[in-house]
C-alpha cells in the first residue's frame, strides 16, 4: 500500500483508500501527466531479489526509486510461474519475464502493449544472447556497462530505437573497435612525440 | 585492501557471505574512490568511475561521482566519453543542476565526426533532457535529423520524441523533417520515425491533419510488412518485424480517429492483418491485440468490429494467462461502447474471478461491474456477492460501493433492493462506506411497506453476528426507529424457527453490542440514540427502567461525545411533555438527484449553490462526503453529521429530531424547542457596530458582529444584503465566506435570495473562533442583476476591531 501512495500522491490526498479503487483509472494524476505510452524503466533482478541492472526513462524520486526496486522484486518474486506477466503496480504496469535465474522487468504506461513490451524484453535477451554468446547472470554482472549500452542501442527515451536484432550487436562491437582503434592510435602518437 | 579493478571489486562483493559484510567493502571502496577523485588522479578515473556505477547499482550513494562522470565526457578518448555518458545517464536525472553543464559536451558532441560519439550524445540527450536543454539542443536534433547516417537519423528521432514531450512549443521546429521520416527504407528509422510522429499526432492536431494525408503511405509499409516473405533481418518467429507493425497500427489509430475518410483507407489492411496474423506466439498476438484497439478505435466497419471482438473472444479462451489478461483489459475499453458483444462472455469472466492471478482477478472484476444491466443484474449480483465472501480485502471496499450503486440503479424491486444490500453488509459490512450506508437507511425509511421486513431481517442478522460495523450501525439505527413494528411483527423466522422478540431481547441485543469487543465510539453513539428512541416506541416500564440505566452508566463515559448524549438523554425523561414527541420518527427524506446518486460520490466540495447554506471555501469539512442539502433537512447529513453543517434557523418540530442525531451541535443540551431557536437566533446581546464589507454596482452588503450569547468563543455576524441603487432585482444571490483555518464557520440560510430594488435581505453567519485571532472573511458574492448579467466576486474583510473578536 505503501508503495501505491507514494507513487501517486494526488490520489492519496483524494482521502479514502476507496477513492482508489472507486475513482476509474482514466483521469487519474498519472494518467494526465503521462498520457504518453512508454516505458518508464527496466530492472533487471536475479531471483534472490538482487538487481544486476536498472534504468529510468522517466522521472522518479530517489525515494520512489528505491520503492520500485525493493517492493517490486518481491511481489514478482512472489508471484507463480503460471501467472501472467503482468502485474498491476500502483497506477503503473511491470511486465515481467523470468530467464533462467533473471528477471527482465519493464515499467510501462497502462494502456501500452503489453504483449508488445513482452516482445521487446525478448528481443533484449535475445540481443544480449548474441553479444555475448549464451549469455549467463554472470556475464550481466561483470559486464554489466555492457549490458546498459546493449539496452541503449535497444530502448532510448522509453521507446524502442532498433528492430534488428544484428544491428544492435553490430553497432555495439562496432563502438567498442574504435575504442581500441583510439587507444591504440593515442598511445602512438604518444610515442611518436616522446622519441 | 583498496584499488581493486572493477573485476575484482565484483568478485569481492560477491564473495561476502554477509549484508554487513558487504556494506563495509562497499564503503571502504567508496572511500577509496572519493580520496582519489580529489587528487584529480586521470589514469584512475575510468576505473573508478566505473566501480562506482555498480555500487550505484547496488543501491549505495554514487552522487560524488557526478562531477567525474562530466570530466570523463570532456575527454577526447571514446572509452572515457562512452563512461561518461553512460555515468551521467545513471547518476543525473533532468531535475539536477549538474546537468546543465552537460549541455555545452552535448552540442561538441553533437557535430563529432564518429557516428558512435554522435549516438552517444542523442541517446544521453533522449534519455535524460531537462526542459531547458531541450530548447538549447532542439536545432542541433534537428540538424541531426537530416542526416545521411542511418543510425543517427534514427536516434535524433527519438530524441526529437523526447524534446517535445518536454516542451511542446518546439513541435513546429521538426513538422517538415518529421515527413521524410515516413519515406525511410531502414526499419530503425522508420519506428523510430513513426513513433515520434504518433507523438506529435497527439500533440498537434495541426499535425494530425498534415499526417492524415500519409495514411496511404503507412498501409503500404503495413501491407508490405504483412506480404513479405521471410527476411533474415526482421523476422521474429515467422513475423517480419512485429515491433514496426505495433508502431504502424498506433499511428494509423490516432490518424484515423474520428476521420471517416482515413479510416475507410486501412479498413482493408486492418481486416488482412486481423485474419491473416498467426495467433499462435505471443508475437503474432501482440500484432493482434493492437489491430484490435486501432479497430476499435477509428469509425471502421461495423463487419470488422465484429472481427475484432471475436478475435478478443478467442483471447479470452486463450489458456496463456497473459492473452487472457489482455483480453479482459481491452473488453473492458470495449464494453462502454458496446456492451452486448461482450455479455455472450459473461461466464468466462465471471470464471476469471476465481483465477489464481490477481492481475486477472482485478480485471475480470472490473469488467463483470461494466457487463450488469436491467436483465442480467440478478445473476451477476449473486455471482459477485458469492466472490465477495471470498476476495481479497483490497478488493471489498470497492466491490461494496460498486454492488450497491449497480442495486441502486437496476434492482427489479425494493425487496430485492434491501435483501442485496444488507447481503453486502452482512458480508463485508467492515468494508462500506458511509455514503452506502446511508443510502441504504434513506432507502429503508422510504420503503415503509418494507419496514416490517427489514426491521426483522436486521434483528435476525445482528442476532447473529455483530462484527460487521455498517452492518450494527444499520441496524440498531433501524431497531431505533422501528422498534415498534418489529414488536408489533410479534414473531419471525431465523432459520426456519418462528421466534418471538420482545422488549428485553431488544435491549439484550442492544447491551451485547455495547459490551461486544467491536463496539467503538460511532457504534455507542448509535446504541444510546436507537435506545432513547426505544423508550418512547416500548411500554413495559421495566424495559425502559432498564434503558435508562443504560443510559445513565455513559454519563460517565470518558468519550465526551458519548458522555454529551447520555447527559442529554438522561435530562430528556424529565421533560416528558415533550420526550415523546422529540423522539417521533425521523421524516422520510427528499429523493435525491438521480445522478447523485447512481455516481460515486467522488467529489470533495461541499456545498449548495443555489442557497449557498453549506459553505466550505476553506475546505471545513473533514470527510470527502459530498452530501447536498437540497433547501431542506438532510437526514445523512445528520445521522453522520461530524461535518459543520447549516442548522436550519425554524424552529419546527422537526428540527428538533433531528438535532437528535445531530452530534456536534449543542442545541439539544436546551431540549425545548423555544430555548433551541434562542440560542440559534440569539439577538446581539451587545450591539457593535455595522461594517461595510461590499459597496458595488448599487448592491451593498453590511456585517454586523456580535457575541454569542451561549459562547463567548463564537462570533454572530449578521449579513444584510442592501439593493441600494442596483436598479433592478438582485437575483439568485448567493453569498459564501470562508475564515482561517483555525476556526469554524457555520453559514444559516439567507432570507431570501432575490432582492427587490430598496429592500434588503439577511443571512446569519456564525464563526467559531477559540484561538481568539482576527476574523478575516473571505467573501465571494454571485448574483444577478439581470438574466443575462452575472456578477461573480471575491473580496476579502478583515475589519473588525479586537474588541468584537
Amino acid at each position: 500500500m505503501a508503495v501505491l501512495e507514494d507513487l501517486c500522491p494526488a490520489l492519496k490526498s483524494l482521502g479514502s483508500s476507496c477513492a482508489r479503487y472507486v475513482v476509474t483509472r482514466i483521469g487519474t494524476p498519472w494518467q494526465t501527466i503521462l498520457s504518453v505510452k512508454m516505458i518508464f524503466y527496466v530492472v533487471i533482478f536475479s531471483r534472490h531479489g538482487k538487481i544486476r541492472l536498472k534504468k529510468w526513462y522517466h522521472f522518479f524520486s530517489e525515494r520512489q526509486k528505491t520503492l520500485i526496486s525493493t517492493e517490486l522484486t518481491t511481489l514478482i518474486l512472489s508471484r507463480k510461474r503460471s501467472m501472467c506477466n503482468v502485474l498491476e503496480f500502483g497506477e503503473h504496469k511491470v511486465i515481467y519475464k523470468r530467464y533462467a535465474s533473471l528477471y527482465f522487468a519493464a515499467g510501462i504506461d497502462w494502456d501500452e502493449n503489453e504483449l508488445y513490451v513482452l516482445e521487446v524484453i525478448h528481443r533484449y535477451v535475445q540481443v544480449l544472447d548474441e553479444y555475448f554468446g549464451n549469455v549467463c547472470e554472470l556475464d550481466i554482472i561483470y559486464n554489466f556497462d555492457k549490458a546498459y549500452q546493449v539496452l541503449d542501442e535497444l530502448i532510448m527515451g522509453g521507446e524502442m530505437q532498433e528492430p534488428s536484432r544484428k544491428a544492435i550487436v553490430r553497432h555495439v562491437t562496432g563502438f567498442e573497435k574504435f575504442c581500441e582503434l583510439d587507444v591504440i592510435t593515442t598511445n602512438l602518437k604518444n610515442t611518436v612525440m616522446l622519441s | 585492501m583498496p584499488y581493486y579493478r572493477l573485476k575484482d571489486l565484483i568478485k569481492a562483493i560477491r564473495a561476502c557471505k554477509t549484508a554487513a559484510d558487504e556494506r563495509a567493502v562497499i564503503q571502504k571502496e567508496s572511500a577509496t574512490i572519493r580520496t582519489s577523485f580529489k587528487e584529480e588522479n586521470n589514469d584512475a578515473r575510468h576505473a573508478n568511475v566505473a566501480k562506482l556505477l555498480y555500487i550505484h547499482m547496488l543501491g549505495y550513494p554514487a552522487h560524488f561521482g557526478q562531477i567525474e562522470c562530466l570530466k570523463l565526457v570532456a575527454s577526447n578518448r571514446f572509452a572515457d566519453k562512452r563512461l561518461g555518458y553512460l555515468g551521467i545517464m545513471l547518476l543525473l536525472d533532468e531535475n539536477q543542476e549538474v546537468l546543465t553543464l552537460v549541455t555545452n559536451s552535448l552540442k561538441n558532441d553533437m557535430n563529432h565526426s564518429n557516428m558512435y560519439i554522435v549516438g552517444l550524445a542523442l541517446c544521453t540527450l533522449g534519455n535524460i533532457s531537462s526542459p531547458e536543454m531541450a530548447r538549447d539542443l532542439c536545432a542541433e536534433v534537428e540538424k541531426l535529423l537530416g542526416s545521411t547516417n542511418t543510425y543517427i537519423r534514427k536516434k535524433a528521432a527519438l530524441c526529437a520524441m523526447r524534446i517535445i514531450r518536454k516542451v511542446p512549443d518546439l513541435q513546429e521546429n521538426f513538422f517538415s523533417r518529421a515527413k521524410s521520416l515516413l519515406n525511410d527504407r531502414n526499419h530503425g528509422v522508420l519506428l523510430t520515425g513513426t513513433t515520434f510522429i504518433t507523438e506529435l499526432c497527439h500533440q498537434n492536431s495541426e499535425a494530425l491533419e498534415t499526417f492524415r494525408k500519409a495514411v496511404p503511405l503507412l498501409v503500404r509499409h503495413m501491407k508490405s510488412l504483412v506480404t513479405a516473405g521471410y527476411s533474415p533481418e526482421h523476422d521474429v518467429t515467422g513475423v517480419t518485424d512485429p515491433f514496426l507493425q505495433v508502431k504502424i497500427l498506433r499511428l494509423l489509430r490516432i490518424l484515423g480517429k474520428g476521420d471517416s475518410e482515413a479510416s475507410e483507407a486501412m479498413n482493408d489492411i486492418l481486416a488482412q492483418v486481423a485474419t491473416n496474423t498467426e495467433s499462435a506466439k505471443n508475437v503474432g498476438n501482440s500484432i493482434l491485440y493492437e489491430t484490435v484497439q486501432t479497430i476499435m478505435e477509428i469509425q471502421s466497419e461495423p463487419g470488422l468490429r465484429v472481427l475484432a471482438i471475436n478475435i478478443l473472444g478467442k483471447f479470452l479462451t486463450n489458456r496463456d494467462n497473459n492473452i487472457r489478461y489482455v483480453a479482459l483489459t481491452t473488453l473492458n475499453k470495449t464494453v462502454s461502447i458496446d456492451a452486448n458483444p461482450v455479455q455472450r462472455h459473461r461466464n468466462i469472466i465471471l470464471d476469471c474471478l476465481r483465477d489464481g492471478d490477481i492481475s486477472i482477478r482485478r480485471r475480470a472484476l472490473e469488467l463483470a461491474f461494466a457487463l450488469i444491466n436491467e436483465s442480467n443484474v440478478r445473476v451477476l449480483t449473486r455471482e459477485l456477492l458469492a466472490f465477495l465472501e471470498v476476495a481479497d480485502n483490497e478488493f471489498k471496499q470497492g466491490m461494496t460501493t460498486k454492488i450497491c450503486l449497480a442495486a441502486d440503479r437496476f434492482a427489479p424491486n425494493k425487496r430485492w433492493h434491501i435483501d442485496t444490500v444488507l447481503r453486502v453488509l452482512k458480508l463485508a459490512g467492515n468494508y462500506v462506506r458511509e455514503e452506502i450506508l446511508s443510502n441504504f437507511i434513506r432507502l429503508i425509511v422510504l420503503t415503509t411497506d418494507l419496514n416490517a421486513y427489514t426491521v426483522q431481517k436486521l434483528y435476525a442478522a445482528l442476532k447473529t453476528d455483530i462484527s460487521q460495523e455498517s452492518l450494527t450501525l444499520a441496524g440498531v439505527w433501524v431497531i431505533g426507529e422501528y422498534g415498534d413494528i418489529l414488536l408489533k411483527g410479534g414473531s419471525f423466522e431465523e432459520e426456519e424457527i418462528v421466534r418471538e422478540v420482545t422488549e428485553s431481547d431488544v435491549v439484550d441485543l442492544m447491551e451485547s453490542i455495547l459490551a461486544g469487543p467491536y463496539a467503538n465510539q460511532v457504534t455507542r453513539g448509535f446504541v444510546l440514540t436507537a435506545l432513547m428512541k426505544l423508550t418512547a416506541r416500548f411500554t413495559n416500564s421495566v424495559v425502559i427502567q432498564r434503558i435508562q440505566a443504560n443510559l445513565e452508566r455513559f454519563s460517565t463515559s470518558i468519550e465526551v461525545e458519548i458522555q454529551q448524549r447520555a447527559v442529554e438523554y438522561n435530562n430528556l425523561f424529565k421533560v416528558e411533555s415533550i420526550r415523546p414527541a422529540i423522539l417521533e420518527r425521523m421524516p422520510a427524506p427528499e429523493v435525491k438527484d438521480e445522478t447523485n446518486t447512481n455516481r460515486p460520490t467522488d467529489d470533495v466540495a461541499v456545498g449548495n449553490s443555489e442557497t449557498g447554506t453549506l459553505l466550505d471555501l476553506a475546505g471545513l469539512s473533514n470527510s470527502g462526503k459530498a452530501v447536498e442539502t437540497k433547501n431542506t433537512v438532510d437526514i445523512l447529513e445528520d445521522i453522520f453529521g461530524n461535518v459543520a453543517t447549516a442548522v436550519p434557523t425554524t424552529s419546527s418540530k422537526k428540527d428538533d429530531i433531528m438535532s437528535l442525531f445531530d452530534i456536534p451541535n449543542n442545541t439539544t443540551t436546551t431540549a425545548t424547542s423555544n430555548k433551541a431557536t434562542t440560542v440559534l437566533g440569539a439577538k446581539p446581546a451587545n450591539p457593535l457596530d455595522s461594517y461595510t464589507a461590499y459597496d458595488e454596482n448599487g448592491f451593498k452588503i453590511t456585517l454586523d458582529p456580535s457575541k454569542d450569547a451561549s459562547s463567548p468563543n463564537v462570533l454572530n455576524i449578521m449579513v444584510t444584503f442592501h439593493n441600494v441603487a442596483v436598479g433592478s432585482q438582485i437575483q439568485n444571490l448567493l453569498f459564501q465566506a470562508a475564515v482561517h483555518k483555525t476556526q469554524k464557520l457555520q453559514m444559516q440560510t439567507p432570507s431570501s435570495t432575490n432582492i427587490a430594488p430598496g429592500s434588503t435581505a439577511t443571512q446569519l453567519i456564525r464563526v467559531a473562533n477559540p484561538q481568539k485571532t482576527n476574523v478575516r472573511l473571505k467573501l465571494r458574492i454571485v448574483y444577478q442583476t439581470s438574466p443575462d448579467t452575472k456578477i461573480d466576486e471575491i473580496t476579502e474583510f478583515s475589519g473588525f476591531p479586537q474588541e468584537v473578536w
